[in-house]
C-alpha cells in the first residue's frame, strides 16, 4: 500500500514537473565539452551563471528559461545529430553554441535547412558569417580575421621586415596567416615572409620548428599556437633563445586557458590578444567576476565570458522580439545591441557578426606566473573589413 | 645550412628516444602475448600526469625529478598488472582480436577518469634540475634534456637487450614471442609470463610518458597521438622486435624533423610545403615499408599455429531466422508510424553504421582480413558523393547511387596492396592508407574543403522528409546487407573461408585466394561507401572526422562487440553502441567513462560478442 501511495506519489510529481516544463522556454545548446574541456567548462559555467541571473529576475516573456545541453563529441555527424534530437525532441526554440570551426559550420548549415536560429558562441572562422553564412547564424566572438586585424596595427609599427610564421594546420592557423599576411602587407609592403611552419594540430615538433624558424633569421614571428602546442613551442623557444631579441605576436595567448599553464614560462613582451580578467575593473565586469567566483569559487576565464554573453545574446533577442517565433528573432537578431561584461557589442545586420572585442597587450612574469601589461581593449568594430568586401563575400539570401 | 642540418639531426634523436620508449614496450607486449593494446597510449598519458603531481609534490632536486619519474612508470606497471590479471586474463582464448575491444573500452575509461582526476587544464611540469638550459652546438643553443634523451634511448635499449638476453626471464620471453604453445608445453607458467611481460610494457609506457613532462604538458590528447605513433613505429620496426622498433622511431622521427628542417621549397616550379608533410609522413613511411618489406624492418614472419586455426562454420540461416529476419525487416519499415520523429533521424544513422560493420565484418570474420583503417572507404563514399554533387552537380540521386562505385575504386587501389599481407602488417597498412586518404582530404582546401569539410549536401526534395529518406536508407541499407550474406553464402564467401583456415590446401586446390581476396576488399569498400554516401546525405555535410582514426575504430567495436564470426553481429553491435551513446551522452557528464566500463563488462560477460553468444544458447535450445 504504501509503495503504491509512494508510486503515486512520484507519478503526480512528474507529471507535474512535466506540466511545469510546457511553460518553460526550452534552449538548444551543444558544444565539444569532451573534446576541449580547458575551454568548455569555464564556458559552461559562464552561462549557468548568466541563466541563473535571467531566471532570478523574472526569465523572458513570463516564462522561466531552461538550457538543454548536449555533447556533440567533437564530430559534425553527431553534432548535426544531437542538433536534429534537440530541435525535434527536445522541442527547444532555437539552437546556440559549438567551438571548432567545422562543427559550426555544419550546425550553421543545419539551421539554415531547418529554418532555426543559431548563435555559434566559439567557433572563429570567418567563413560561417561570410563566405558561408547564412539568413540563420549569427557568431559571437570575434573572429579569426578581426582578432588578427587587432594585431596588425602594431606589427606594422615595428621596424621588423622579415617575418616567420607558425600556426596549427587547420582552418583557424590557415586564415589567421592568410589574414596576416594580406594586411601586413598592405600596411607595410616593405615586409618578407621568410619561413612558414604548419605543425599538426596538437601535434608540434617543437624543438624542429624552433630550429627551423631561427634559420630563418627573421626579426619577428607571428604565431597563432594555442593548448599543448603553444607550451612546447613557448619553452623549446625560450630555451634555444629564439625569441630573444626578436618581436613575437601570438593570437589568443593572453587567454587564461592557454596563458596560465605556462605559468614561469611565460615569454615577456609577446604581444598577444587575451583577457586579464583580474585587471578589467569596470562595473560591468567586476559585477560578473563577483558573481562568478561567488558561484563556482573559481576564476572566470575567456570561455566564462563567452558562455555568459550568449545567454545574455539570446534573452536580448528574445526581448526585443516579444516572441521565440523564429523569424521575428533573426529579424530582431540584426543589429541587435546588448552589453556584455566586457562592453557594448551589436550583431551586424550586414554580416551576423557580433563587433565584441578582445583585450590586446604584452605579456609579463608577475610572482611566477603570466599577466597581460600595458592592455587596451579592441573594440571589434573597428577590425572589420569594408563593408562592400563582406558583401561580395556573403551568399545572397 | 649544414648547421642545420646537424641540429635538425639532434633533434630527430631526441624525439626518436621518446617514441622508441613507448613503443617498445607496445612491441614486447604484442610479441608474447598477441595482444594489440590500445591503451598503451593511454598508460603514456597516466605517466605523464603521475609524474607532474610526484614531481611537484616531491622535494626541487634532481632526486625529486627522476625520482618522480621513476615512481610514476612503476605505478602505471602495477596498473598494467591489475589490468592483465582482472580483465585480459579472462579472455586470453576469446576469438583472435577480442581483446581490442576491451583495451578501446580502457582507453575511453582512463581519458575520463584522468578528465575527473587532474581537471581540463594542460599542465607543463617544471624543467628538469641540473638540465635546464642549453649547450651550444654549431653556434646553436641545444637543450640539455634531449641530449639526456638522446642517451636515455640507446641506454633503455642496452638494458632491455641485456633483459631479454642474459636473463632467464628473457629467455623465456623470447621463447614465447616465437612459439608460445611450445613454452607451455615445457611448463612454463604462462599466466605469470604474460603478467611479467605485460607489467614491462606499460613500465615503459609509463615512463615514455613521465620524462616528457619538461618536453610536453601533460594533456588530455596524449592517449591518441602516442598510440598512433607507437602502432606505426612497431609495426615499421617488426612486431616483437625491440631493436627494429628502435630503428623505427629513428627513421621517423628524422624524417619528420627534416621534412620541418626543408620547409618550404619549389619543386618542379611549384612550391612545396614540407613542413605540412609532417601531418601524415609516419604513414607515408609504413606504408612504403609495408609494400616493400611485409613484415616491417627487421620482423619475420610469424610462426605458424601449430594448432589448426579454423574458426567456427557458419551455416546460411535456416528458415527460423530468415522469417525472423523479415519480421524485424517489416517492424523497422513501420518505424515512421511511431510518433518521434527523432527516432527515424537516430534509426538513419544506426542503419548506417550497420552497413559500414557488416561490410567491415565481411572482411574480417569470412575473410580474415582485419582492417584498421576501414573509415576510408565511408570518407571516400561520402566524400565521393558530396563532390560528384557539389563539385560536379550531379543530381543527388545520381551521386549517392555513384559514390559506392568512387569508394570501390579506392578499395581496388589500395587492397591490391593490402592482400599481399596478412594479419596485423595487414591490418596496419589499411590503416595508413586510411591516414593518407584522411590528409589529402584535410589538406585540400579548394576541393574537399580543407579541414572545415563541405556542407549544403542535402537530400532531393521528394527526399528530404524524414520518413521517405528513412525508407530510402533502409531499402539501400537492405539491399547492400542481403548482398554481403548472399556473397558469404556463395562459393565465393566459402572460397574465402577456406582461404582463411588454410591458405595452403586452397592454393593446392585451385583457388586464386589473393584475386578474391582482392575482390571482397574492394566490394566491401564499396558498400562502406555506400553507408557513407547515405550518413551524408543524412547530416547536410562531411568534414574529415568521417575518415578519421576515431571512425574506423568505431567500426571495429561495432563487429568486435556483435560478434566476428557471426552473420549478424556487425549489424547488432552497430545498433547496440549508436544507442548506447546516445543514451549516455544525454544523462551522463562522464558518459565516455561509463561507455567504457559497459563494453569492459560486456566483453567479460560474452567473449565471443552479443549475437555469438546468443546464437550458441539459441543452438542450445533448439536442439534440446
Amino acid at each position: 500500500m504504501k509503495k503504491t501511495l509512494l508510486l503515486l506519489a512520484a507519478t503526480a510529481a512528474l507529471a507535474a514537473g512535466g506540466a511545469a516544463a510546457q511553460d518553460k522556454i526550452r534552449v538548444g545548446e551543444l558544444n565539444s565539452y569532451k573534446n576541449f574541456p580547458a575551454f568548455l567548462e569555464p564556458y559552461r559555467k559562464g552561462w549557468q551563471l548568466a541563466l541563473d541571473e535571467l531566471n532570478a529576475a523574472g526569465g523572458l516573456l513570463g516564462k522561466q528559461v531552461e538550457i538543454v545541453s548536449r555533447d556533440d563529441n567533437g564530430t559534425t555527424g553527431d553534432a548535426v545529430r544531437v542538433a536534429e534530437e534537440l530541435v525535434t525532441r527536445e522541442k527547444v526554440a532555437f539552437l546556440v553554441g559549438t567551438f571548432p570551426s567545422n562543427i559550426g559550420l555544419a550546425v550553421a548549415d543545419f539551421a539554415k535547412q531547418k529554418k532555426v536560429l543559431f548563435i555559434a558562441a566559439e567557433p572563429l572562422t570567418d567563413k560561417i558569417v561570410w563566405d558561408q553564412g547564412n539568413r540563420y547564424t549569427f557568431r559571437l566572438r570575434p573572429s579569426t580575421y578581426m582578432q588578427t586585424a587587432m594585431l596588425v596595427p602594431d606589427a606594422a609599427k615595428m621596424p621588423a621586415k622579415r617575418w616567420a610564421i607558425v600556426y596549427p594546420n587547420y582552418e583557424y592557423g590557415q586564415s589567421a596567416t592568410a589574414a596576416f599576411k594580406k594586411l601586413l602587407k598592405a600596411q607595410r609592403p616593405d615586409v618578407e615572409f621568410v619561413a612558414e611552419q604548419a605543425p599538426p594540430l596538437g601535434r608540434i615538433e617543437a624543438g624542429a620548428v624552433v630550429e627551423a624558424l631561427e634559420q630563418a633569421k627573421p626579426d619577428a614571428i607571428f604565431s597563432s599556437l594555442f593548448g599543448p602546442d603553444l607550451q612546447k613551442f613557448v619553452r623549446e623557444g625560450n630555451t634555444r633563445g629564439l625569441f630573444k631579441n626578436r618581436g613575437v605576436l601570438n593570437l589568443l595567448a593572453g587567454e587564461p586557458e592557454y596563458l596560465d599553464p605556462l605559468k614561469d614560462e611565460t615569454p615577456a613582451g609577446w604581444l598577444v590578444t587575451g583577457y586579464p580578467w583580474e585587471q578589467i575593473n569596470t562595473p560591468e565586469h567586476s559585477a560578473f567576476r563577483d558573481a562568478y567566483q561567488k558561484k563556482w569559487n573559481d576564476y572566470p576565464r575567456l570561455g566564462s565570458i563567452v558562455g555568459y554573453a550568449t545567454v545574455q545574446s539570446f534573452a536580448a533577442a528574445v526581448k526585443k522580439a516579444g516572441t521565440i517565433d523564429n523569424e521575428k528573432l533573426v529579424a530582431a537578431m540584426k543589429g541587435l545591441e546588448l552589453a556584455t561584461p566586457i562592453g557594448k557589442i551589436t550583431y551586424r545586420a550586414l554580416d551576423h557578426q557580433s563587433t565584441m572585442g578582445a583585450y590586446v597587450g604584452k605579456l609579463a612574469l608577475k610572482d611566477g606566473k603570466g599577466v597581460m601589461v600595458d592592455w587596451s581593449f579592441a573594440d571589434g568594430a573597428k577590425f572589420l573589413p569594408p563593408d562592400a568586401e563582406v558583401m561580395a563575400l556573403r551568399p545572397k539570401e | 645550412m649544414l648547421t642545420n642540418f646537424i641540429i635538425q639531426f639532434l633533434n630527430g634523436l631526441s624525439s626518436a628516444s621518446a617514441l622508441f620508449l613507448v613503443s617498445a614496450g607496445l612491441s614486447i607486449i604484442f610479441g608474447v602475448s598477441r595482444i594489440v593494446n590500445f591503451a598503451h597510449g593511454s598508460f603514456f598519458m597516466l605517466g605523464s600526469y603521475l609524474a607532474y603531481t610526484l614531481v611537484e609534490a616531491l622535494p626541487r632536486g634532481p632526486l625529486g625529478f627522476w625520482g618522480g619519474v621513476l615512481v610514476a612508470g612503476i605505478a602505471v606497471a602495477l596498473l598494467g598488472v591489475v589490468v592483465e590479471v582482472l580483465l585480459l586474463r579472462r579472455i586470453y582464448r576469446a576469438p583472435e582480436l577480442f581483446q581490442l575491444l576491451a583495451t578501446f573500452g580502457l582507453v575511453l575509461l582512463i581519458k575520463d577518469f584522468t578528465l575527473w582526476a587532474w581537471g581540463p587544464e594542460d599542465l607543463l611540469g617544471p624543467r628538469a634540475p641540473g638540465l635546464k638550459g642549453a649547450v651550444t652546438i654549431a653556434g646553436r643553443a641545444f637543450p640539455e634534456y634531449d641530449l639526456a634523451l638522446i642517451a636515455i634511448g640507446p641506454a633503455v635499449l642496452a638494458l632491455l637487450w641485456l633483459l631479454l638476453n642474459k636473463t632467464r626471464w628473457g629467455t623465456l620471453v623470447r621463447a614465447a614471442t616465437q612459439d608460445r604453445e611450445m613454452v607451455g608445453a615445457l611448463g612454463v607458467n604462462q599466466a605469470r609470463l604474460f603478467t611479467g611481460v605485460f607489467a614491462l610494457g606499460s613500465f615503459l609506457a609509463g615512463l615514455g610518458g613521465a620524462i616528457q613532462i619538461p618536453r610536453e604538458p601533460a594533456n588530455l590528447f596524449l592517449d591518441i597521438t602516442v598510440i598512433s605513433d607507437a602502432f606505426v613505429v612497431v609495426v615499421v620496426g617488426g612486431l616483437g622486435s625491440i631493436p627494429g622498433a628502435f630503428l623505427a622511431a629513428l627513421l621517423i622521427s628524422l624524417l619528420k624533423a627534416l621534412c620541418i628542417g626543408i620547409g618550404d621549397q619549389v619543386v618542379f616550379g611549384a612550391s612545396v610545403a614540407f613542413s605540412k608533410l609532417t601531418l601524415v609522413v609516419e604513414f607515408l613511411v609504413m606504408a612504403v615499408v609495408l609494400v616493400i618489406r611485409p613484415y616491417g624492418l627487421l620482423g619475420t614472419a610469424q610462426a605458424t599455429a601449430r594448432a589448426p586455426s579454423a574458426e567456427p562454420v557458419l551455416d546460411p540461416p535456416g528458415r527460423r531466422l530468415a522469417y525472423a529476419g523479415f519480421v524485424a525487416l517489416a517492424l523497422l519499415a513501420l518505424a515512421p508510424v511511431v510518433s518521434d520523429p527523432y527516432i527515424l533521424v537516430l534509426l538513419v544513422e544506426i542503419l548506417c553504421f550497420a552497413l559500414f560493420a557488416v561490410a567491415l565484418h565481411a572482411l574480417m570474420g569470412p575473410a580474415g582480413m582485419v582492417s584498421f583503417g576501414h573509415a576510408a572507404y565511408f570518407g571516400l563514399g561520402a566524400y565521393g558523393a558530396a563532390l560528384l554533387f557539389k563539385r560536379a552537380g550531379l543530381p543527388m540521386e545520381a551521386a549517392l547511387l555513384l559514390a559506392p562505385l568512387v569508394a570501390g575504386a579506392g578499395g581496388l587501389l589500395f587492397g591490391w596492396f593490402v592482400v599481399r599481407l596478412s594479419g596485423v602488417y595487414l591490418a596496419m597498412l589499411t590503416l595508413a592508407f586510411a591516414q593518407i586518404a584522411w590528409s589529402i582530404v584535410f589538406q585540400w582546401d579548394g576541393f574537399t574543403g580543407g579541414s572545415n569539410g563541405m556542407i549544403g549536401i542535402w537530400p532531393a526534395a521528394w527526399l528530404a522528409p524524414k520518413p521517405v529518406y528513412y525508407l530510402a536508407t533502409l531499402l539501400l541499407v537492405g539491399v547492400g546487407v542481403w548482398l554481403v550474406w548472399r556473397a558469404i553464402f556463395s562459393p565465393f564467401g566459402y572460397a574465402l573461408r577456406a582461404g582463411r583456415d588454410s591458405p595452403l590446401r586452397a592454393d593446392a586446390i585451385g583457388i586464386d585466394l589473393r584475386r578474391l581476396q582482392w575482390l571482397a576488399f574492394a566490394g566491401s569498400g564499396a558498400l562502406a561507401g555506400l553507408a557513407g554516401a547515405l550518413y551524408v546525405f543524412s547530416k547536410g555535410g562531411v568534414s574529415p572526422d568521417a575518415m578519421s582514426i576515431p571512425r574506423s575504430v568505431d567500426g571495429l567495436m561495432m563487429v568486435l562487440l556483435g560478434g566476428v564470426q557471426t552473420v549478424t553481429g556487425g549489424a547488432v553491435g552497430a545498433a547496440v553502441l549508436t544507442l548506447l551513446q546516445d543514451e549516455l551522452v544525454r544523462r551522463v557528464a562522464f558518459w565516455r567513462a561509463v561507455m567504457g566500463a559497459i563494453i569492459i563488462l560486456l566483453v567479460v560477460a560474452f567473449p565471443e560478442g552479443l549475437v555469438g553468444f546468443l546464437g550458441r544458447r539459441f543452438a542450445r535450445t533448439e536442439r534440446t
